[in-house]
């Protein structure tokens, strides 16, 4: 692969400092003209779109060299567990020929002038910035090469730069950390440079350790809540017992005011914060006060009302009953039906329910706010800081060049981050208390006043003939999807505000067109979906977004389909593949999972497969569902089938850090898990009975499959894709597929523990958290 | 407020608080000890492990008047100091290279809840197993399960 120049800066500045325009180096959209009708998602795809987004804006990513010989760099993202920081210094590594341990990266505050540029989600970080941070980098080791040659007295192409020292042939050698002052630019100048060519990396695609990991072991890593803000006591808010619920009244506020450690019992419109010198004497406040409460926004409502609702809005099918579509095919298609009668012509009809799945990491939200009557100042996880600080400036009522929002590594995300509402409340509270907070949600608030993972239905019709795939028709519909917040700014952010609802779902529907696809060559292939426009259940685009869902609906119906046509699983997805890349992850799984061996009754093995973010990837589970597998029995767990082996494949493009990319497929596997078998929330007569991790059950140790395999393909492609989110869909998928195997029942709703009777003692609505227990000492181990 | 007097990570602490106040809040709110941390209050997501005498227990669910003054508290900052010389504890080290978090929050739980359960199964005079770690309640919303299985496995070998 040859050389690729790109222009930089090299900007003004104490030391060596290069730097780029995010977006370049993506000018190509990656058209990929296959055979059948090409969807959307095919031709233009989420990337590309937020790529695209990122384009006008004239701002810049820097990579400074440092007078100690290190780099740094400050992301425009979030870390919220991804790797991004790993990733993006294996980058600056690469192209400066640094050790990895010289490159510092932190995340940037909210940078205004960035505008579309600053918004994690989509899986796109890699994506968008690969090529910028190589350039910025790049320069500034073209600039040190070029003040070493000086100093050194040597022609530039003698010199060779290792581990940031540059060596003339003689052996003289100098550091960039000596060279990172003098060799600074006095004025601004644009820069063209060479990127490595892929021939020489030694950094990326080699697996490294995430930068971070000796901090998480050792207990220095800081989230928001362990940072060290003078005088910013904890708070936590006192919520309503019905989702959204708001305050009427507060009856005794004074005698809570009085309860030890209080400083502060403030209204917000989110319910009543309380201020204290501990959380633990802030969890006692929020049980003893006493509040009138407004209804909530579901007031009344349960799962069913909801799932009715979603059944009013579905869309008819339009693909038309099977005698209309052959008549229609055969015109239209000439010869794909090559003589058959409408007695050979099959449909079948699939109708799939996903329950509302909760969101919260296991940070609860949380936020460090110290608002002054002309300033603020707030420390919290955020993918979305710059609109974050211009709407609590709005709400302030401060200009928005007043607020400084500091973006701290959050305990994950899934999405959650895409939002400020703990940001918000803190921000609201310190303004209210006149003084500083650290503001965080009691865990019983995440399932309850959280956002979710919207309730879904997905329906499916399928029309075939013979071995030939007429028409599959797809529509999903959903509860209304919260993106409030724009592309990361507030002039997006608003357009998708008002009016109320209308606009959103434009959005919903261009996110959906633009990440879903059919990776199968089936003749006739629509996709829709549809939103309800109230906001009535909170909601974000949690991990994976719509994909999980209608990836298990298709992947379902064509297991049956294949069914009928006599096809094994395997068989039927390599002979549809659209794409050589799908084919090849189906391969791998299929060989190193050992596809159709012989197993128990009871027990089967079931494969899916997923294409989103530049990449591709198949998943084969087995699964055991027999009695004594389900029936085992752990204090205050589902335990239920048990997911035994997984074999999983991701082809994403080029690989920065595949040690990195394995982690997320391991994590998307246990998400995909807990969405086929666990993981809902229940909404029952306005409330959502969830209040801990012993309702709400995401995998855990006695879920997890012992034998997990992950394999990083080899790239055929020098674009990298994205690796955050892509491990789900496909596993979700091919443990549902695997299930409906074993058990010879297909689910139509998912979790399939969903309607079984509530296993837990729901926790009490007034107060609104539980007392922490106090015999912790009985349970130890 | 009364005082309160324990070990904590090998040094005499006093605290004056009220006797109900859960230990976690003593560590994290009074002491500034934040390797522990808060995902649940109740003893459910474990993610405040530490270790009360070398045995696992969470703060969350301790007040502080269940404290002896000769009780010995280790968070995940006093977990190397529990081994001899300057370096990590053998589960750290096994962490670092199964290379085991993705967002960090749950791991000092994590790896307090493994050190716990390897020291049990070798005070039982055995290895620690699959069913031993299936016990574990610890959560990880990242997903990192496998590699805390590999890294457990793998760090008990190193363990006396």
């Amino acid at each position: 692969m040859g050389r690729r120049r790109f222009v930089g800066y090299l900007l003004a500045a104490a030391t060596v400092t290069g730097a780029a325009q995010i977006g370049i180096g993506l000018g190509t959209p990656a058209a990929a003209v296959v055979p059948g009708v090409p969807q959307p998602a095919d031709l233009y795809d989420l990337n590309d779109l937020l790529t695209d987004a990122a384009r006008p804006t004239a701002n810049l990513i820097q990579v400074v060299v440092e007078k100690d010989g290190t780099a740094s760099f400050e992301l425009p993202r979030a870390e919220v567990g991804q790797g991004i920081t790993t990733s993006i210094a294996m980058l600056i590594a690469e192209e400066l020929d640094l050790p990895l341990g010289k490159v510092n990266v932190t995340l940037s505050k909210a940078r205004p002038e960035l505008i579309w540029n600053q918004m994690t989600g989509g899986s796109n970080t890699i994506h968008a910035m690969y090529t910028p941070v190589r350039v910025a980098a790049a320069i500034a080791r073209r600039v040190l090469l070029d003040a070493a040659a000086i100093a050194l007295a040597q022609p530039h192409d003698t010199l060779s730069v290792y581990e940031g020292v540059i060596t003339a042939p003689g052996g003289a050698s100098i550091s960039y950390g000596e060279l990172a002052t003098s060799a600074a630019a006095l004025v601004t100048k644009v820069v063209d440079v060479d990127l490595k060519p892929k021939s020489d990396f030694a950094v990326i695609g080699t697996p490294r350790r995430r930068k971070d990991a000796l901090d998480a072991v050792t207990g220095k890593k800081q989230f928001a809540m362990d940072l060290d803000v003078p005088d910013a006591l904890p708070v936590m808010v006192c919520r309503a017992p019905e989702h959204n619920g708001t305050v009427r009244s507060v009856r005794n506020k004074a005698e809570v005011e009085a309860m030890p450690g209080v400083t502060h019992v403030v209204t917000i419109p989110t319910g009543v914060a309380v201020r204290a010198g501990t959380f633990g004497q802030c969890i006692n406040a929020v049980r003893a006060l006493d509040v009138e409460w407004n209804p909530g926004t579901v007031s009344g409502r349960s799962d069913a009302d909801v799932l009715e609702e979603l059944r009013g809005i579905q869309r008819p099918m339009a693909v038309p009953n099977v005698e209309e579509l052959l008549g229609t095919v055969t015109d239209a298609v000439g010869g794909l039906t090559g003589g058959l009668t409408a007695a050979d012509v099959k449909t079948l009809d699939t109708d799939f329910v996903f329950y509302t799945r909760s969101g919260s990491p296991l940070e609860t939200n949380c936020a460090v706010a110290d608002v002054r009557a002309d300033k603020a100042t707030i420390w919290a996880g955020s993918k979305t800081p710059i609109v974050a600080a211009e709407s609590i400036a709005l709400e302030l009522g401060l200009p928005p060049t007043a607020v400084t929002f500091n973006v701290v590594e959050s305990g994950g995300s899934f999405g959650r981050k895409l939002f400020w509402d703990a940001a918000l409340e803190a921000a609201l509270v310190s303004q209210k208390c006149k003084a500083p907070v650290r503001l965080m949600w009691h865990r019983a608030d995440e399932p309850r006043q959280g956002r979710n993972h919207p309730m879904a239905t997905s329906r499916v019709r399928t029309v075939w003939a013979g071995d030939n795939i007429l028409s599959v028709e797809q529509q999903h519909t959903c509860t209304a999807t919260d993106y409030r917040h724009g592309f990361g700014e507030i002039l997006t952010s608003s357009a998708i505000s008002l009016p109320a609802g209308v606009s959103n779902l434009g959005v919903s529907e261009t996110i959906f067109v633009t990440s879903q696809q059919v990776p199968y060559d089936f003749g006739l292939t629509t996709q829709g979906l549809m939103e309800t426009t109230s906001k009535a259940i909170n909601s974000g685009a949690v991990r994976n977004v719509y994909s999980p869902d209608v990836r298990a609906a298709l992947e379902l119906t064509i297991d049956q389909v294949a069914k009928k046509m006599r096809l094994n699983p395997v068989e039927f997805r390599l002979k549809y593949a659209k794409e050589d890349r799908l084919r090849r992850v189906i391969k791998q799984v299929a060989a190193a999972g050992n596809w159709g061996r012989s197993m128990p009754a009871g027990t089967a093995q079931g494969i899916a497969v997923h294409q989103e973010y530049k990449g591709y990837s198949a998943c084969l589970v087995e699964i055991d569902c027999r009695p004594e597998t389900v029936n085992r029995k752990i204090y205050n767990a589902v335990t239920g089938p048990r997911v035994t082996k997984v074999t999983f494949a991701i082809d994403c493009g080029e690989v920065i850090n595949p040690k990195g990319v394995e982690a997320q497929m391991q994590g998307g596997i246990m998400d995909g898990i807990a969405l086929a078998l666990t993981a809902s929330t229940h909404l029952e007569d306005g409330h959502y009975l969830e209040a801990s991790w012993d309702n709400y059950f995401y995998t855990r140790q006695w879920n997890t499959p012992p034998d997990v395999r992950v394999f990083v393909m080899d790239p055929v492609t020098d674009i990298p894709g994205g690796a955050g989110e892509a491990g789900v869909a496909a596993s979700f998928a091919a443990v549902a597929c695997a299930y409906a195997r074993a058990t010879g029942t297909t689910p139509t709703s998912f979790p399939i523990n969903h309607h079984d009777p509530i296993s837990f003692e729901v926790k009490s609505f007034v107060p609104p958290v539980p007392a922490s227990p106090t015999d912790g000492l009985s349970y130890t181990y | 407020m009364p005082n309160y007097t324990f070990k904590l990570n090998g040094e005499k602490v006093t605290v004056d608080v009220e006797d109900s106040e859960r230990l976690l809040w003593v560590l994290r709110d009074v002491l500034g000890v934040r390797g522990p941390k808060y995902g649940c209050g109740i003893n459910v997501c474990k993610a405040c492990t530490s270790h009360i005498n070398g045995k696992a227990f969470n703060p969350c669910a301790t007040p502080i008047s269940a404290l002896d003054e000769d009780d010995e508290i280790t968070t995940i900052e006093g977990l190397a100091d529990t081994v001899p010389g300057d370096g990590l504890h053998p589960m750290q080290e096994a962490w670092l290279d199964a290379d085991v978090a993705q967002c960090g929050y749950c791991q000092p739980g994590q790896i307090m809840a493994a050190v716990a359960t390897v020291n049990k199964a070798h005070a039982e005079g055995r290895s620690v197993t699959d069913a031993d770690i299936d016990e574990i309640r610890n959560i990880c919303r990242c997903g990192t399960y496998v590699r805390i299985r590999e890294a457990i496995k793998a760090g008990a070998g190193k363990m006396g």
